[in-house]
This record gives C-alpha cells, sequence and structure tokens, in this order.
C-alpha cells in the first residue's frame, strides 16, 4: 500500500476523531450529557488498559511465552470483580475529595503534603517515559510493515521522523482537547468519547484479524487448538514465580497508573458505572485476549522465521492479500497508541502543573497567589508538561533505540507505577498511614525499581557498568542489581517487583509506625478511611478559626474558576446561608467547599495553600482537632443528658399524675364523709327535736313524757359517742394523741376487754377459748388504747357473727419482737369484696344491726393500732370473720410521735 | 469520636444485601485460586503438550468470572445507592455544567 494513502488515511481518521471529541464536547458543554455518561462509555474508556503493547505486543508475547500474556489482563479482571474492595472505595473518595490525579490521591490523603504529590508525580512520570515510547515505536513500526517493499510514491521517511510526528500530532490532539478548560472536575468529556471509539475500533479490528485467522486461515477452533500443539508454543511451561507475580504486578498497576486512574476515577461520572464496568471491562479484556494465541501460532506457521512476532497482528492479513483488514488492524494498533499517549499525557500534565509548576510558582511569586489570572498559568503549564511528557517519551526511543521486545517495556513501566500501591492501599485502609512513612516508602521502592530494573533495562554498560552487575558495585556481591541480598535465580523482572514492594512496604510500616501524623493528615486519614460514613466527611474542621475577607476569596476563586464561575459559585453558597448577594460569611462550611472546589483544578495541596494564604494561617493545630473531638463528646454527652433528663420528667410526670389521681379519691371520700356524717347527725337529732317538740306541747301522760325523754337521753348519748368517735379519730389521725405508755399484761387486757364487751347483746352466750399459757406476756404500750381496740373487736364479734353457736377464739402468738392477736369467730365471715373496705370510715357491711356505733370501730382501731406501732389486718380463709392485731412488744417513745 | 452504634441485627433485605457484598468480595478471591491452580499441575514435569487444554481452562474460568461479576452488580448497585444517603457537598450545590469555566 502506497505510503501517502496510509498517511492519509491516518489523517482521516484523526479528523474523525477530532470530530467526535468536538461534538462530545459540544454537547457536554450545553449540558447534553445523555450517552457521554452512561455506563457503556465509562467502560469503554476504561480500555485504554489495553494500549499498543496490548493490541501488538501480546502477540508478540504469546509468540516467546505462550499462556503468559494473559497474566497481564488476569489481574485487572480479578481487580474489577473484585471492585467491592478497592475500586469502589477509590472513586467515592475521589469524588468526595475532587481529586484530580493519583497523586493528588496520595498528597491529600497524606495532609496535602506536597512532597508526596511531587514523589508520585516523579514515579509516574519515569515509568510512563518508557510506555509513551513503546507507543511511538509501535506506531513508527507498524508505519514501516505497511509501507515496506512498496517504495512508489513518498519515499520511506525514516523511522525518526515519523516518530516526531506522530508524537507532535498527539501533543496538539491532547493540548487542544485536554486542556481546553480547566474544570472544578478535572473530566474531559470530549477526549472520553474520542476514546471510547477508539476502543470499538481496537476490539474490531483485533477481533477481525482473530476471526480470519481461525475461520480463514485455519478451520475453525478445533484445527486452531490442534495447531497450537502442534507449534512451538506449545513447549511453553508455566513458571509459577512469574505466573502469580505478573497477575499481582498487572492488578497493581491497574489501579496505579495515571492513565488508570485518570478514566477510572477522575473521570468518572456516577458510581454506579462501576458496577457495570466491574463484569464489562473484564469482558472486554476477554474479547481483546481470546484470539491472541490464534493469531501467535498462525504467525509462526506462515510467516518467515526472521519475522517480528510482534508485528503478526499486521503483517498476517498483508502476506495473505488482506489489504483492507491490515487497514483495519492497522488503525486498530494506531488507535491503541494515541489514545494512551493522549490520556497518559493528560494525567502526568495535571499532576505536573499541580504539584510541580503550581506550587513552585506560589513559592517563588507568594504575592502573586491573589493577583493575576491564574488559569492561564496552570493552562499554559499544562500545555508545556504535555509536550515535555511527549519530548521525554521520543527521547526515550530514541535513546533506547526501539529494539527491545514491547512487552518487556510495558512490564517496567508496571513495576514502577506499583511503587504507589502500598501508600494508596495504606491510605485508604489504614489510618496509622503517615506522610513519612508513604514517602520513605515509595522513595525506596522508587530507587530499588530503578537500580534493578529501569536502569538495567538499557544493557549492561550502558548506564550501569557490565562489572557492577556481575560483582556488586564497589565489590558488594549482595548488591548486584539482579540478585540482591543474595537471591540468585530469580526472574530479574520478578526479582525487582519482589525486592522494590518488600522493601517499600516495610520501610511504608516502619515510617508510619515509629512517626507521628499533624493534625491535617489526621483528618483526611479519617475521612479517607472512613469514606463510606457520610457524617465522617471532616472536611469543614479545617478552617474553624481565622479569619478572611470574602472578597479576596472570591477574587482568588476568580483567577482560578474563572469569573463567571466562582460568581456563580459564591452565589449559591450566599444564597444557601441565607442571605443574598455574592458574598458569603466566610463559615467553615463554606471555606471548606471552596478549597475542595478549588483542589478540583489545581489539586488539593495547592488549593490548601493558596487558602492558608489568605487566612494567614498554614494548618490546624492539635487543639483545633481535640476541639472538634471534644465538640463532637460534649454534643453527645449532652444529648445524653438531655435523653436522662427526659426520662425523669416522664417519671415525674406519672407520679403527679398518681397523687392528682389519689387526691381526687381523696376529695371523693371527703365528700362522701362529709354527707355520712351529716346524715348520721341528723338522725338522732331528727328524732330527739320531734320528741322534745312533742313533749314541749305538754298534755301528755306521764308515761309517757318518761319514754319520749328516754328516747331524747338515748339519742343524745348517741350523738355524744358519734361525736367522741369522730373526735378521737380526728385525734388519732392527726397523729397528736397523748399516748400513756407502761409496762401491762396482755392476758390482763384480753379479761378487761372481755368483761367490758360483755354488754352487748349479753343475751348471747360466747364461747371464748383462750391460751392462758401464750397469753402471759408484757407489753410496753398504751394499754387503755389497746383494750380499746380489743374491745371493738369482740364487741363486732358479739354483734355480727351469725352462728347457732358462737365462738370466739383469741390466738396469741409471740415472733420476733412482735406479739400477734388473733380474734376469729365462727360465723360466715366477711364477704371477700367487702374485706377491702372494712377499715374505711362509715363501712358498714349490713343495715341489721345498727346497735353498735357509727361504723367508725373499725377505722379507729386501724389509727389506734398504727399510733401503737402495730397493725390491724383481716385474715382471709379462718371460716370466720378473723382479725390479726399485731404490736410491739416495747413501743419506744420517739416512736410514737 | 463515637461513633453511633450500628444496628446489630437487620432486616431481611438488608441481610440479603450484606450477603451480596460478602459474595462481591469473596468472587476475586475464588477467582485468584483458579487461575493459580495451573500451577498445581506441575507444568514443568510433565511432558504432555497442554498449552491448548491450559488455555480453555483459564479462559472458561475467566467467563465465570465476568457472569458471576454481572450477576452480582445489579443487586450491589441498589445497595450502594442505599448507602449514598449523606447530605450534599457543599461544592455540588453550586456546580456549573461543565465547559462554562472557560
Amino acid at each position: 500500500m502506497p505510503f501517502n494513502i496510509l498517511v492519509l488515511s491516518c489523517l482521516i481518521y484523526v479528523i474523525f476523531l477530532f470530530l467526535v471529541a468536538f461534538v462530545a464536547e459540544r454537547r457536554a458543554a450545553r449540558g447534553l450529557f445523555g450517552f457521554l455518561r452512561s455506563p457503556m462509555i465509562y467502560t469503554l474508556s476504561l480500555s485504554i488498559y489495553c494500549t499498543a503493547w496490548t493490541f501488538y505486543g501480546a502477540v508478540g508475547y504469546a509468540a516467546r511465552s505462550g499462556l503468559e500474556f494473559l497474566t497481564i489482563y488476569l489481574g485487572p479482571t480479578l481487580v474489577f470483580v473484585g471492585w467491592w474492595w478497592v475500586l469502589r472505595k477509590l472513586v467515592r473518595i475521589g469524588r468526595q475529595q475532587r481529586v484530580t490525579s493519583i497523586a493528588d490521591l496520595i498528597s491529600s490523603r497524606y495532609g496535602k503534603s506536597n512532597l508526596l504529590g511531587v514523589i508520585v508525580t516523579v514515579i509516574a512520570v519515569v515509568a510512563a517515559t518508557p510506555y509513551i515510547a513503546l507507543q511511538l515505536q509501535s506506531v513508527t513500526l507498524s508505519f514501516g510493515v505497511f509501507a515496506s517493499g512498496t517504495p512508489e510514491g513518498w519515499a520511506l521517511p525514516d523511522q525518526a521522523s515519523t516518530g516526531i510526528w506522530v508524537a507532535a500530532g498527539l501533543a496538539l490532539f491532547t493540548i487542544v482537547f485536554g486542556t481546553r478548560n480547566l474544570d472544578a472536575k478535572e473530566q474531559h468529556p470530549g477526549i472520553v468519547m474520542a476514546i471510547a471509539v477508539e476502543a470499538i475500533v481496537k476490539l474490531v479490528a483485533l477481533l477481525a484479524v482473530g476471526i480470519f485467522v481461525v475461520w480463514g486461515l485455519a478451520d475453525g477452533p478445533a484445527d486452531i487448538m490442534a495447531r497450537i500443539e502442534a507449534s512451538p508454543i506449545a513447549n511453553w511451561d508455566l513458571q509459577p514465580g512469574r505466573w502469580t507475580g505478573l497477575i499481582c504486578l498487572s492488578a497493581a498497576a491497574v489501579i496505579c497508573l495515571p492513565r488508570m486512574f485518570q478514566v477510572m476515577v477522575v473521570e468518572n461520572a456516577d458510581e454506579a458505572h462501576l458496577g457495570r464496568a466491574s463484569w464489562a471491562f473484564p469482558a472486554y479484556l476477554f474479547g481483546m485476549s481470546l484470539f491472541i494465541l490464534p493469531i501467535a501460532v498462525m504467525g509462526l506457521e506462515r510467516l518467515p522465521s526472521g519475522a517480528n512476532p510482534d508485528m503478526f497482528v499486521l503483517t498476517l492479513p498483508l502476506s495473505e492479500g488482506q489489504g483492507a483488514l491490515a487497514m483495519l488492524a492497522f488503525l486498530g494498533g494506531f488507535s491503541s497508541a494515541t489514545s494512551m499517549v493522549i490520556v497518559e499525557s493528560i494525567a502526568l500534565s495535571t499532576m505536573l502543573s499541580n504539584h510541580v509548576v503550581m506550587p513552585l510558582w506560589l513559592r517563588l511569586l507568594p504575592g502573586q497567589a491573589a493577583k493575576g489570572d491564574l488559569r492561564w498559568i496552570v493552562l499554559l503549564a499544562r500545555r508545556v508538561s504535555i509536550a515535555a511528557v511527549l519530548a521525554l517519551g521520543y527521547a526515550y526511543y530514541q535513546m533506547s533505540g526501539g529494539s527491545a521486545a514491547l512487552a518487556a517495556i510495558g512490564f517496567i513501566a508496571f513495576a514502577g507505577v506499583a511503587q504507589v500501591l502500598p501508600s494508596l492501599l495504606g491510605g485508604i485502609f489504614w489510618r496509622g498511614a503517615t506522610k513519612t512513612g508513604a514517602a520513605a516508602g515509595m522513595v525506596l521502592g522508587l530507587v530499588v525499581w530503578a537500580y534493578a530494573l529501569f536502569l538495567p533495562s538499557f544493557g549492561p554498560g550502558a548506564v550501569i557498568p557490565a562489572q557492577v552487575f556481575t560483582e556488586g558495585p564497589m565489590g558488594l556481591g549482595w548488591l548486584r542489581p539482579q540478585a540482591l541480598f543474595g537471591v540468585e535465580g530469580m526472574d530479574p523482572l520478578i526479582h525487582a517487583v519482589f525486592w522494590s514492594l518488600v522493601l517499600n512496604t516495610a520501610a511504608f510500616f516502619a515510617g508510619s509506625l515509629l512517626t507521628f501524623p499533624d493534625p491535617v493528615e489526621r483528618m483526611q486519614g479519617a475521612a479517607f478511611v472512613n469514606a463510606f460514613d457520610d457524617e465522617m466527611l471532616t472536611g469543614p474542621l479545617g478552617w474553624t478559626r481565622g479569619q478572611a475577607e470574602p472578597e479576596a476569596l472570591l477574587i482568588m476563586a476568580q483567577r482560578i474558576l474563572g469569573d463567571e464561575a466562582a460568581l456563580v459559585f459564591f452565589e449559591a453558597e450566599t444564597r444557601a446561608q441565607g442571605k443574598a448577594g455574592y458574598l458569603p460569611d466566610p463559615t467553615p462550611d463554606f471555606v471548606a467547599g471552596l478549597e475542595r472546589r478549588l483542589a478540583g483544578s489545581v489539586g488539593a495541596a495547592t488549593a490548601h495553600a493558596m487558602i492558608s494564604q489568605l487566612f494567614g494561617r498554614a494548618t490546624v493545630t492539635v487543639e483545633d482537632l481535640m476541639a472538634v473531638a471534644n465538640e463532637t463528646a460534649q454534643m453527645m454527652e449532652y444529648s445524653a443528658r438531655l435523653e436522662h433528663q427526659q426520662d425523669e420528667l416522664g417519671r415525674t410526670a406519672r407520679q403527679l399524675r398518681e397523687v392528682n389521681e389519689k387526691l381526687t379519691q381523696l376529695s371523693v371520700q371527703k365528700d362522701g364523709f362529709l354527707s355520712q356524717i351529716s346524715h348520721e347527725l341528723r338522725t338522732p337529732m331528727t328524732s330527739i327535736r320531734a320528741f322534745s317538740e312533742i313533749l314541749t306541747e305538754g298534755d301528755l301522760p306521764r308515761a309517757q313524757v318518761a319514754s319520749y325523754g328516754r328516747i331524747i337521753h338515748d339519742e343524745a348519748i348517741r350523738l355524744t359517742r358519734l361525736l367522741d368517735d369522730l373526735l378521737d379519730l380526728s385525734v388519732l389521725e392527726n397523729g397528736s394523741v397523748q399516748l400513756t405508755l407502761d409496762l401491762a399484761n396482755l392476758g390482763l387486757m384480753i379479761d378487761r376487754a372481755l368483761a367490758a364487751s360483755c354488754h352487748t347483746r349479753p343475751e348471747r352466750s360466747f364461747d371464748i377459748q383462750r391460751s392462758m399459757g401464750a397469753e402471759d406476756i408484757f407489753l410496753r404500750t398504751d394499754a387503755d388504747r389497746l383494750v380499746q381496740v380489743f374491745i371493738n373487736l369482740i364487741s363486732n364479734a358479739r354483734k355480727y357473727c351469725d352462728a347457732r353457736e358462737p365462738s370466739l377464739r383469741i390466738a396469741v402468738r409471740q415472733r420476733g419482737g412482735r406479739v400477734t392477736v388473733d380474734f376469729i369467730d365462727n360465723g360466715s365471715g366477711i364477704p371477700k369484696d367487702a374485706q377491702a373496705v372494712v377499715f374505711e370510715k362509715f363501712a358498714r357491711l349490713s343495715n341489721e344491726a345498727r346497735a353498735g356505733g357509727a361504723g367508725l370501730g373499725l377505722a379507729i382501731c386501724r389509727e389506734v393500732m398504727a399510733n401503737l406501732g402495730g397493725t390491724i389486718t383481716y385474715l382471709p380463709g379462718q371460716r370466720g370473720a378473723a382479725f390479726r392485731v399485731t404490736v410491739p412488744l416495747r413501743l419506744e417513745k420517739p416512736g410514737v410521735a | 469520636m463515637i461513633r453511633p452504634r450500628a444496628p446489630l441485627f437487620l432486616a431481611k433485605s438488608g441481610y440479603r444485601r450484606r450477603r451480596l457484598a460478602d459474595a462481591a468480595r469473596l468472587v476475586p478471591v475464588f477467582g485468584g485460586f483458579l487461575i493459580c491452580l495451573p500451577i498445581l499441575w506441575s507444568p514443568a514435569e510433565t511432558d504432555v503438550r497442554d498449552t491448548a487444554p491450559d488455555g480453555i481452562y483459564l479462559f472458561l474460568v475467566w467467563a465465570g468470572l465476568i457472569l458471576a461479576a454481572a450477576a452480582l452488580a445489579p443487586g450491589l448497585r441498589q445497595a450502594g445507592g442505599a448507602e449514598r444517603t449523606g447530605p450534599p457537598e457543599p461544592g455540588d450545590r453550586a456546580g456549573p455544567p461543565p465547559g462554562t469555566g472557560d
């Protein structure tokens, strides 16, 4: 194919990509995201993992080492199907902290430290340089393959100038679409769209070649299987060390590669997309690797033995005369290379400008932070960085001569970026990880990587003298680059990966354990590790004290975000604070939000530094942290106290309600008592009045006068007794009763009571059962009062006992310091429902036999017993009415009152 | 700082979501085991030409992992959505559409 047609189709393809990116940017600018932010586009954009190294190199790798090429895709597959472990957290943190690059993530996690940002940037640039060179080399090689043997048309330019043209074209594309805007979130919809298109081209091209090979050249899968077994590839043996080592390495790389981080975290539009990508991206890799081995086998079979296996994807269709297929394959390879270079250089330029150029600029010209438009400086820094990164890649390509196998270069880059992994994982899962630990780990890892892998890759004698390889530096045999600490016989790549990561991790842990993190670091550590606890967002804590003029903040924000965007942001914040205008109060919330917003453009470290300049305070102090923690603890304590008080209030309210009920009941009782009393007083009064009226009329027979006079006298006595009882009761209830304490014999008291009560219904003969022995107890009490109680009980028994042969048993028992006296008759007793009220005033069980008092007897008894320090209760279940009187053996004076 | 205590027992739906997340965490572990299994077949000691069967085995494992992840992903997406209940960030409130910053 003529070289000029090849160039022409390349140009058309590039113009097509420009158009795609342009249209996508236009739609995004108008807010029409639609499918631009779909899980499919996200997944396809992840495919920049498959660079020209995959597209061309995988076949070469398979031809040299059989199935080992799969390790590069199995590692990422494991990481993605295990997205719930790491990727989910990374994406969440990336969105919460508005992370702009992997260097920004590390720097932000470890206290917005710019030093770490610089270290990660250096690692990324050093590791990416050979990788970019690899892409340039593969494009140049593919040009060479196509153009060879067709001298007509343009003369084939030498490879170097092809490389220059490719590099320059890529730089232009990246600058145009990668640095068009400096936005709140470092997202590039145009570029993502173009990459997605290129991803499809890659996949289709490789599948097309594969299908052609399997069904065009061979006779289907079974035939291919047979050919694989027959080919030299089948001599490959799985080396356990390399197999597991490379899977781990590629798994680490897919997380840490700057370009993967860029599309996976920074360009992520929605966390839910990751869920789809968790299986769709492995499926994409599956599709990309499916036909690698068949292509390699057929290439080895059909092409001359000197052919470069890295170019089989191109040369196989070409040699079979399939020009169109070869063209498609060429475009696929071209896509792989360009998409990788574009995203990689964007990611690296963001890191370079945010972590190297801007801090330097702020350091050198501190006064400029609030003056002059910073945006063009940032953009200029990015553009220069893109050019510089590509220039570095080109230089490496020139220097290395582009001879090494593609796979080897790729692994060097993987091992380089993997040095970030310990600090990254440690940072998001372990709060104890510190800046010093991370820096020590990464620097040590980088040094070991450079010494054991990167520098030796230039060949013995190129950078490291050949003698060092065999004898070690200065004769120190244990420091030989490919046999560190005497570990010989290991594959050089695995050896370097092993030692660099082991030493890196060891230094990381040792540094973290031995040092104390500063407050910002601890705050960020907590925010990162607890990214899924929303309340743990510790963002606003940073600026609790100190003052900044809102206007100065606005001016600074305008310098970075642009006038319009800054005003919109400030206005929204002002409105959120419930004010009008453009100047919100510089509350901690607002300043933290602003810092995060700025961090989305210039990185966390720079944004923090710029705001500190206005705040006149560079860091938070431990006191601030403690204050916040205290505040939280106090709040919790306070709320616990409130809760406690609420409980107490509830309890008190319940008690009050109960008391209130009792009071109401008492009031009802009092009313009842009053009406009872007036009734009781009224009855005798009425008869007295009636008979005295009759008497005053005179003219009555003498006998009648005497009879009426007796009735009046009886009723007056009844009244007096009632009044006496009432008086007695009120005295007893008040507790103001005067007791005369003396020693008295219980038996004698009972005798007295029996004698006194025999007046009640004297016509009935009662059988009294007593136990004289038990009664012989001396009590110290008020004998008269106690006898009063006994009389009352015995009279009651005489009055109410309805048995034909009534009997009363008086049982005395001494228990502890108390004496119980039971009065049990053989009547029908008191019904159960009445037992509760017998001791109430005016409680009478029946209307017959009113001969006794007014129903105050038992009420008085109860009060008397209370005054004597004893009790009187009804004893149920004695086959008759039974009362138990309990008195203390010795009643002490003070207890009386 | 004292964190609010999470409930000790969950309702059935919450319980299932947790187990789904556990399953998602286990997938790469099993995957790693299956992928490393060929090491135990002592490849270097046999003269059998086993590259093609090994390749088929690995691709089958690979497809199995993809299917497992695809089966788990929809349920997990919902679980992730349920977790996202925090207040919006202040910066999000005022975010202009990308592109206006230029």
